[in-house]
């Protein structure tokens, strides 16, 4: 039980975290399909700051270093969408797939030539984090409290506060409905979206360690993250694009990612007998029901996916 | 109206075709520079090698064999990309083309090794499940107005688990694939017509010619019959075709079922030659359906363009087992086509620009201010 209660937070981090970021990208205007990309990119920031950082630093400011590791790569990869989606006005659902795919193949062929650099005999695209895993770690009796749990809680307030409470969210928020008009009282669209679209790719990042670090202490980059940022976007949808929502769907959704890796700890699910293969597409069932609940009077911001035109009224 | 020749850049189809090959020399570029940094020694002879892939053999026979496997590998992508395209057609992004591809071999090779059934009924079974699946993404989308992207990826997710978990069933005790059609139902494997005595290579089916007979009618579909105006139309603006007593729910459907059906028979195209079996033991979507929309945007959006970009792609990743493996790894050639589709995102910016040099050429020359107005608006 404690540890389906572990795993669901921890899970529920991740998604709150990648939600969040897809969250700020849309009310700016746009649609980050890219935040799988974006996770596996900030999750080898991450990995590889715990590669390469001394050991010995103390565990706050290791854990600051790692998180900033992350949420750099996070930012400068969300750039390429940043460029292409609002500069050249390209296709948004194009260059988010563009964006998943190469952050795998580029993560990996990185990893991999790391690896093999070191010894030319290792060709796998694994990173090992055994030690550096357990500074993020705090063991309370059989729980194990991971500090992501406390930094999405401070992430999440920040993200709402910042949102509604502040000059710099309502103007975001205002280029993702409706851009002329925030153009016309002097809110420079472009930048307003940039920073939207940087918000999230930081945010992806951070999501995108935490995820790695959930469960296992080494991560094999050629897997990805087995469809987590969109999980996110599901939640998102979900959410409604509000902050305090997106916990919530995020806590259910961690709560069915958490019972695959956990249910043979219950005995009336092991009695059910059901095959392991259900467990692990439940999330995926349940973000398409809820999808199909949910979708048909949508919140979206009105904006969304349109490249801002200045001459279009 | 004045007879003007027009100029040969000004047709879409040529424009289309010069931002295609600026994507893929810069892809390759790009790749060349990341093969430069990891290790500058065989940076060169490694791209060489990913380009010429077969050439890589010396002797003839080789090479024609091993010309026949890209073709083979080359089928499934295409249908793919066909599937991919088909959809972006009227206004749908089937990126669920992964899935689809995956219940295609899940039908093919349960049936054909299961069931002991011919390769027709493998088939027409992989199209349809295929189609199913697609039938799901299509009916969210038109009833309850769920973003087809995402019910797409969650339904790649379902299908790799169910592929996995109902192929467990037929699998090879001694290994992680499933058995090989050779050795246990010969009725499945397509006939090859004596192709594979042209190429030397038993891998080589009929799938190669069908499938390009598949992309010619898709042409035609979709340009040449009010069936494929009417899906068009549907995509370019839902609410107006349905003001011209359009069916726009039915339209958004079939799209999907016939993009899925596609893409399950590519599938059916490709595990039906034996040339490949499933290992039950996977833990991603086949690249096949990814690497599908890579073809589609580099073909341009065009049936016959996708033939060539998706050969291209397939060379550059069986090209891909020929860099220094010591050195580099083969995933170079996902980057390169990963890196092409996000190219593929400025192809309208390189169209204006392209549309912007002729016009100022064309003023220039005529001294006409008309050839502005003409195409002013456009691209």
């Amino acid at each position: 039980m404690l540890l389906l209660i572990q795993y669901t937070l921890i899970f529920a981090s991740v998604l709150i975290l990648v939600a969040l970021g897809g969250c700020y990208s849309e009310h700016s205007g746009v649609i980050n399909l890219g935040l799988e990309g974006i996770m596996v990119m900030g999750a080898l920031g991450g990995a590889l700051a715990m590669r390469y950082l001394p050991i010995s630093i103390p565990g706050f400011f290791y854990i600051l270093l790692v998180l900033l590791f992350a949420i750099i790569v996070g930012v400068a990869y969300s750039a390429l969408l940043a460029v292409a989606a609002i500069n050249f006005k390209a296709d948004q659902t194009i260059v988010g797939t563009a964006l998943n795919m190469l952050g795998t193949a580029a993560a990996t062929v990185i990893v991999k030539a790391i690896n093999t650099a070191r010894n030319p005999h290792d060709v796998s695209s694994i990173i090992q984090y055994i030690e550096p895993k357990k500074k993020f770690i705090v063991k309370m009796g059989a729980f194990e409290f991971n500090w992501f749990m406390l930094i999405t809680l401070i992430v999440l307030g920040c993200a709402w506060f910042v949102l509604y409470k502040t000059k710099f969210g309502l103007r975001l928020m205002a280029c993702g409905e409706h851009p002329q008009a925030a153009d016309s009282v002097g809110i420079n669209v472009l930048k307003m979206r940039w920073a939207g679209v940087m918000i999230s790719g930081g945010l992806g990042g951070l999501g995108g360690v935490c995820y790695i670090l959930a469960g296992v202490s080494e991560w094999r980059f050629e897997y990805g993250v087995a469809g987590f940022g969109f999980l996110a976007l599901a939640v998102m949808i979900f959410g409604q694009w509000k902050p305090t929502k997106i916990a919530l769907a995020a806590l259910m959704f961690g709560f069915f990612r958490a019972l695959s890796n956990t249910y043979f700890g219950f005995g009336f699910l092991t009695a059910l007998n059901l095959p392991s293969t259900f467990y692990n597409m439940m999330p995926y069932i349940i973000s398409i029901i809820v999808l199909a609940l949910t979708s048909k009077n949508s919140k979206a911001p009105k904006a969304e996916g349109i490249p801002y035109d200045k001459g279009q009224r | 109206m004045s007879k003007e020749k027009t100029n040969f850049f000004k047709k879409p189809g040529v424009q289309s075709l010069i931002a295609s090959l600026i994507c893929i020399i810069l892809g390759l570029l790009i790749a060349f520079v990341v093969l430069l940094i990891i290790n500058p020694a065989s940076a060169f002879s490694s791209i060489m090698n990913i380009i010429k892939n077969f050439f890589w053999f010396k002797s003839p026979v080789s090479r024609l064999k091993y010309f026949g496997e890209t073709l083979v590998k080359t089928v499934p992508l295409l249908m793919c990309a066909l599937a991919v395209l088909f959809s972006y057609k009227v206004g749908l992004f089937n990126i669920g083309t992964p899935g689809q591809y995956c219940a295609g071999i899940v039908a093919a090779l349960y049936a054909g090794l299961k069931w002991q059934l011919g390769w027709i009924p493998c088939m027409l079974l992989a199209m349809i499940a295929g189609a199913l699946l697609a039938s799901i993404v299509g009916v969210l989308k038109a009833y309850l107005n769920v973003n087809e992207v995402i019910s797409g990826i969650m339904l790649n997710w379902i299908c790799l688990y169910f592929t996995n978990a109902t192929l467990t069933a037929v699998k090879n005790p001694s290994s992680k694939d499933t058995l090989s059609l050779a050795s246990t139902n010969k009725s499945a494997l397509l006939p090859t017509l004596g192709l594979d005595q042209l190429f030397k290579d038993k891998y080589v089916t009929i799938a190669i010619p069908i499938a390009i007979i598949i992309a010619v009618l898709i042409m035609i579909i979709l340009d040449k019959t009010k069936f494929g105006y009417e899906l068009k139309a549907t995509g370019i603006n839902k609410n107006a075709a349905k003001y011209c007593g359009m069916m726009e729910k039915r339209n958004i459907i079939v799209t999907l079922v016939i993009s899925g059906a596609l893409a399950g028979l590519g599938a059916a195209f490709y595990y039906l030659t034996d040339f490949e079996q499933w290992a039950v033991t996977s833990s991603t979507v086949p690249a096949m359906g990814f690497n599908g929309i890579a073809a589609t945007f580099l073909g341009g959006l065009n049936p016959i363009g996708t033939i060539f970009s998706s050969y291209f792609i397939t060379h550059i990743t069986a090209g891909g087992a020929f860099v220094d493996l010591t050195k580099y790894s083969s995933q170079i050639t996902d980057l390169i086509s990963a890196l092409i589709i996000y190219l593929c995102g400025f192809v309208l910016f390189m169209k204006t620009v392209m549309n912007n040099i002729i016009r100022r050429n064309e003023t220039k020359r005529t001294g006409k201010y008309e050839n502005f107005k003409q195409d002013g608006g456009k691209n």
